[in-house]
């Protein structure tokens, strides 16, 4: 089977052209799974549906080699990366960012409090374990990643309008860069207040392994999306919604004894 | 403790499994004393709904007596007898706070699986899937039950468990599904469907001021109990449903059609046989999608339609009040009786409408 990094040599590494619509990491990706599903077609010849996987295959694996997307082309978009390639020349980061939006039962106020206060920030973010305030502006962050790894930085406010906004970023050199920030605006007819979360956040790691989750589809987003749902959960009900620890049956479960 | 669990397509097994816990601090544990199989139950048993998992403990409509509640409950105390809304409310949302209850804003762990097969998600319901919520459900001796200071109604002492039972649904569920068809002077209601929902549908119809029900269904049982509850019936595996729903109403066509089935061919004959002008409304259970839905037909006719799930909670205290005063025995419904562990022949046989089953009641 194909690796990614064996893969990714295939991609050829210039500037891509005006047919290319798929990104170099996701080209990588497509002719690692193409071949593999050509390969699995290959020793199961025999079975019905090997040759719908491995056409399937086979397309994904010229569709990595030449980055073209016929999906994409159809759809009029595409993955290509001309303005990410530029910003990473230009020394910048190859950082995953995600906003949502959602709308809170409490005034701008209240809402902007409570995020302002930081420590409640392990209550809805996912992956942060505690934020624990430094000074006025400085405050320490640790997380754990949902490998188990735990990492931790400083953060600093660089932005802050009581009820409107709030901004934060990581101190420059930290092993993680992060930043964030909230915006309240007064939702009308007494519908509380609109709340928008952008998060930016570049994991360490290898850049493939950062590059795979990001292909894997807008984690990212649903992160943002998912903190903001707790959030408002607490505000407004005062709890978050969970199931966790609640009672199933496993396999291991015994039929009861009949009466 | 027991619990009746899915395992795959018509595979439900009693199992024992854990006790529940209090894990928040609006949540309460009760004790199960009686719990139902619900039509939209059989839409798991027969594999329809996705993000079922293996081991899930099935079953919303319940109720039981209050063991324990957590620190920020004040409206329950161990020991109190409750029936519990199938769906689960936070009741300080924007929705809750408009009595759009089952649509609540915080009660779905899951909403982001909701919200990108619905657009929106709605209220977290128990025992309905990994999409709803993925609550454990009340077919089990004992439930959790979150938001206790919300959902929950205390039944007086004076009232049998199956008189109280199915305020968590069923009969809420028809009576919305009447009052969605805003009943006027001189209407004729049409039933598709005489199950459970469809029975409490027309009697609250009728106590609605309809001044005819129609039933449609082709189970004599169920029929017989319709008529039982005042309405006319038709039995569509031996007659035209559409002609003698004209002939029947003067060439008018009812002024409402209820669709208690959750299958497109009854709700496409609803919609044509539905007067101008009329209300279309839909307490059956929808999923996905629905082809061949006579759009048209609705759309030239001006009909409206009105659906969702039941704001259970909106109707609770009405509801009790009809019952405490006579106006209607709830228990009229039940043709069967069995305990927790039949559960699994429970199932087979409301699913398959033998020896007459119209509604299983189960007894932990």
């Amino acid at each position: 089977m194909t690796s990614m990094e064996e893969a990714e040599d295939f991609v050829p590494a210039e500037h891509p052209g005006p047919d290319v619509n798929v990104s170099h990491v996701e080209r990588a990706a497509s002719i690692t799974l193409g071949t593999a599903l050509v390969a699995l077609a290959l020793s199961r010849r025999q079975t019905t549906g090997a040759l719908t996987v491995g056409l399937f295959g086979a397309y994904m694996a010229w569709r990595g080699a030449t980055g073209h997307c016929l999906l994409y082309e159809a759809l009029d978009t595409g993955t290509a990366e001309d303005e990410e390639d530029d910003r990473l020349a230009a020394g910048g980061h190859d950082d995953a960012s995600a906003e949502a939006a959602a709308t809170i039962g409490r005034a701008p106020e209240e809402v902007y409090a409570f995020c302002r206060a930081l420590d409640g920030a392990p209550r809805f973010m996912a992956f942060i374990e505690s934020v624990q305030p430094l000074d006025a502006l400085r405050s320490r962050w640790m997380a754990r990643t949902p490998s188990g790894q735990t990492l931790g930085w400083v953060a600093e406010v660089i932005e802050d309008r009581p009820g409107e906004l709030f901004a934060w970023r990581s101190l420059p050199g930290e092993a993680v860069h992060h930043a964030g920030a909230f915006r309240f605006r007064l939702a009308p007819g007494g519908r509380g207040t609109e709340v928008r979360l952008d998060v930016e956040y570049q994991p360490p790691g290898a850049p493939l392994a950062r590059a795979v989750a990001r292909w894997l589809g807008s984690a990212a987003e649903y992160v943002v999306e998912d903190d903001l749902r707790r959030l408002k959960q607490i505000l407004e009900a005062g709890e978050t919604a969970t199931t966790r620890g609640q009672p199933r049956a496993s396999p291991g479960c015994a039929p009861p004894a009949r009466t | 403790m027991k619990a009746n669990c899915w395992f795959g397509k018509h595979d439900v097994r009693v199992r024992e499994v854990p006790e529940p816990q209090l894990l928040n601090p609006r949540d309460a544990v009760v004790r199960v004393s009686s719990t139902a199989i619900c039509g939209s139950d059989l839409h798991l048993f027969d594999g329809h709904v996705p993000s079922m998992k293996e081991g899930d403990i099935l079953g919303h409509e319940f109720m039981g007596e209050v063991l324990a509640v957590g620190s920020a409950v004040e409206s329950l105390q161990p020991g109190d007898r409750v029936v519990v809304p199938f769906a689960i409310s936070c009741g300080r949302c924007f929705y809750c706070q408009r009595g759009l209850w089952s649509l609540c804003d915080n009660s779905n762990p899951n909403a982001r699986v909701a919200a990108e097969r619905y657009g929106f998600a709605c209220a977290g319901l128990f025992g309905y899937s990994h999409m709803m919520g993925g609550y454990a459900g009340g077919q089990a001796e004992r439930v959790r039950v979150p938001f206790a200071d919300v959902g929950p109604l205390k039944v007086p002492a004076g009232l049998s468990d199956e008189q109280a039972l199915f305020l968590s649904d069923i009969f809420p569920t028809g009576y919305m599904a009447a009052e969605n068809c805003q009943i006027q002077k001189g209407d004729v209601i049409a039933v598709w469907g005489c199950g459970p929902v469809g029975q409490f549908a027309l009697r609250s119809a009728l106590l609605l001021g309809a001044e005819r029900v129609i039933a449609i269904d082709r189970e004599p049982a169920r029929l017989s109990m319709a008529s039982a509850g005042g309405a006319d019936t038709i039995d569509f595996s031996v007659e035209d449903v559409t002609e003698c729903l004209r002939e029947m109403t003067g060439g008018r066509g009812p002024d409402a059609c209820i669709d208690c089935v959750g299958l497109e061919a009854a709700l496409g004959q609803a919609v044509r046989a539905c007067r101008k002008g009329g209300v279309v409304s839909i307490p059956g259970v929808y999923g996905g999608f629905v082809d061949r839905l006579p759009l048209g037909s609705a759309f030239n006719k001006g009909l409206t339609f009105k659906m969702g799930q039941t704001h259970v909670r909106r109707y609770m205290e009405r509801l009790l009040q009809l019952v405490l005063q006579g106006r209607i025995d709830p228990s009229f419904v039940v043709t069967h009786r069995l305990t927790l562990e039949f559960a699994p022949e429970a199932y087979d046989l409301f699913k398959h409408k033998r020896d007459g089953c119209v509604k299983v009641v189960l007894t932990p």
